[in-house]
């Protein structure tokens, strides 16, 4: 299940994306980390014990939430708006 | 000075487009300059008047609740000043050298020269480690109120909001009223602590009968509320799945799937520690902040701090000591400034200083939890090091200061530099080694404050030679 419940903009136009390759739909107005978090239940696995994580601070402040495009660019999720045709991984370990 | 004085004089800089920075932008403006803003987020408002990417079916009413009217006429204010001012949203100030800003903005680094700076730079939630806080679903409470207010999202289906501070039962609240699914409260101060909140009435009725009418809408809409929490544990394996507490002896368990967790907040100081502005202790914020006068001014000339970035006041403080800061830059520019004006604004500040040690002592931050807290819990959450890691590192290398404990043990050395671990970094340290909180001194701040592109920094060049 989702770890993010969306309330508001459930009609709002769709933006599409990949995540781990399966094509999902995110909602104009979302971050990438809303576009992922009301989808699936992590971001990332972390370097060093490889656990989920789901980002924490929302704020740009943390760090916790850098997710891995397929091109290799790394993006902080929480702060970066979703574009259309973003394809994000979220299975590599090591991902920020 | 005198050099300062005759050559052609640049722009002033605020770092930061929250209530300081926009109310420190209109008071420059109003005074004759044209100052150039730099903010992290896309639109101004800072993290507690945030605004939406796009808009949404929600009022301002919905998303501000009482402090509508205060964020609207910030986000105006601000708009209305288009023109008038340099604006860069989007762009993050990543260091401060020699008189100059270097500014990311749009994939480039540029670095801008100013004539005064006054940092705006705001605060991010304090926390403390606790077992299984790094587990998805759990965020700060700031990080639950961004979800529900700017991404209109709740952070699970049965929320338990966990930690003390005016910001706890305002979040819950907020996601109550967004008709989200409130499971409990928990709050860390024992209920004898919030008999100090009448201290603050004749302060501010209105305050705190909101806080107290919000305690009492939670208690109608089903909420548990709970005080005195201790002990805590959230459990899951790969996300959250229910937290555990005790409380007088007794132990407590509610399942859940998301979780706010915060204990106030804490102050974003790094570019003031760049820019060579002289750091004291505050025991009341438990941390060491950059000094200031009544005004703002710092250490440095020309440098000037104003917000929450300055040491935890709120909002209305914001506001007051973005104008305060900006009348004192002019003051200091020689150019015209409302003395009378800057006296009635300290006046409020100061009161708002009384009123935010009422709310301290309701709920204090539970600094004691460090001494308890379990070997293998996570207290670095970007270089994964445990407090049991930390510990060994304090008493393998003898290490007596904070800086020394991230050579050590690498905590605060991530990406997110220490801004999340720092302050239990310090509270374990202390205990530890039996010192005072204020003995075991401060985390340099490193440039870059926030991670940005190698290929960037690379790219930095003079903006404006002189």
């Amino acid at each position: 299940m989702p770890l993010l419940r969306r309330l508001v903009r459930a009609d709002h136009p769709a933006i599409p994306f990949t995540l781990d390759g399966i094509a999902c739909e995110g909602r104009a107005g979302d971050t990438v980390l809303t576009a992922i978090l009301t989808r699936a239940e992590r971001l990332r696995l972390s370097e060093f014990s490889a656990s989920p994580r789901a980002g924490f601070c929302q704020m740009a402040a943390c760090q916790d939430c850098w997710v891995v495009l397929e091109s290799g660019e790394r993006l902080r999720a929480c702060s970066t708006a979703l574009s259309p045709g973003m394809r994000i991984l979220t299975r590599r370990a090591g991902a920020a | 000075m005198n050099a300062h004085s005759t050559r052609t004089r640049l722009q002033p800089l605020i770092v930061g487009a929250g209530p300081a920075g926009i109310r420190a932008a209109q008071a420059l403006v109003a005074g004759g300059l044209r100052p150039l803003v730099v903010d992290e987020a896309p639109a101004c408002g800072g993290q507690i008047y945030r605004q939406r990417l796009v808009p949404d079916q929600r009022s301002a009413r919905d998303l501000y609740g009482s402090e509508a009217g205060k964020a609207e006429a910030l986000h105006r204010d601000f708009a209305g000043l288009a023109g008038k001012l340099d604006y860069w949203p989007q762009a993050l100030l990543w260091n401060l050298r020699d008189g100059r800003a270097d500014i990311m903005v749009s994939g480039e680094s540029r670095q801008v020269a100013y004539d005064g700076l006054v940092l705006a730079t705001g605060a991010t939630d304090r926390v403390l480690p606790i077992p299984g806080w790094t587990l998805p679903g759990v965020f700060t409470l700031g990080g639950a109120q961004i979800a529900l207010k700017s991404q209109g999202c709740a952070i699970g289906s049965r929320i338990v909001f966990l930690g003390s501070g005016p910001l706890l039962y305002l979040v819950a609240w907020q996601y109550l009223k967004a008709g989200a699914d409130v499971a409990a409260v928990l709050d860390t101060a024992p209920f004898a602590a919030k008999l100090s909140l009448l201290r603050g009435l004749p302060l501010f009725p209105g305050i705190v009968l909101r806080g107290l009418r919000m305690s009492a809408e939670l208690k109608l809409g089903g909420v548990a509320l709970h005080d005195g929490v201790a002990d805590v544990r959230i459990e899951g394996t790969d996300r959250v799945e229910a937290i555990a507490w005790r409380r007088g002896g007794r132990e407590h368990r509610f399942a859940c799937d998301g979780i706010g967790y915060g204990l106030a907040l804490r102050s974003e100081t790094q570019a003031a520690d760049l820019a060579g502005c002289r750091f004291a202790f505050d025991p009341r914020d438990r941390a060491f902040l950059p000094e200031r006068d009544a005004a703002g001014r710092t250490s440095v000339p020309g440098i000037y701090l104003a917000g929450d970035g300055a040491g935890i006041a709120g909002a209305d403080a914001a506001e007051r000591s973005g104008e305060r800061a900006a009348l004192a830059l002019l003051q200091d520019r020689g150019l015209p400034h409302d003395a009378g004006r800057a006296a009635a604004l300290e006046r409020e500040l100061a009161r708002i200083g009384r009123f935010r040690a009422v709310i301290e002592a309701a709920f204090p931050f539970p600094a004691h939890w460090m001494g308890g807290l379990a070997d293998g819990t996570t207290l670095c959450r970007c270089e994964e090091v445990d407090a049991g890691a930390v510990r060994d590192a304090i008493a393998r290398f003898g290490v007596h200061e904070l800086n020394r404990l991230k050579a050590a043990s690498r905590v605060g050395m991530g990406r997110c530099q220490g801004r999340v671990c720092g302050a239990a970094a310090a509270e374990l340290l202390a205990h530890e080694t039996g010192r005072g909180i204020e003995a075991v001194g401060r985390l340099r701040a490193q440039a870059p404050v926030k991670p940005v592109p190698l290929t960037l920094a690379l790219a930095a060049r003079p903006e404006a030679a002189e």
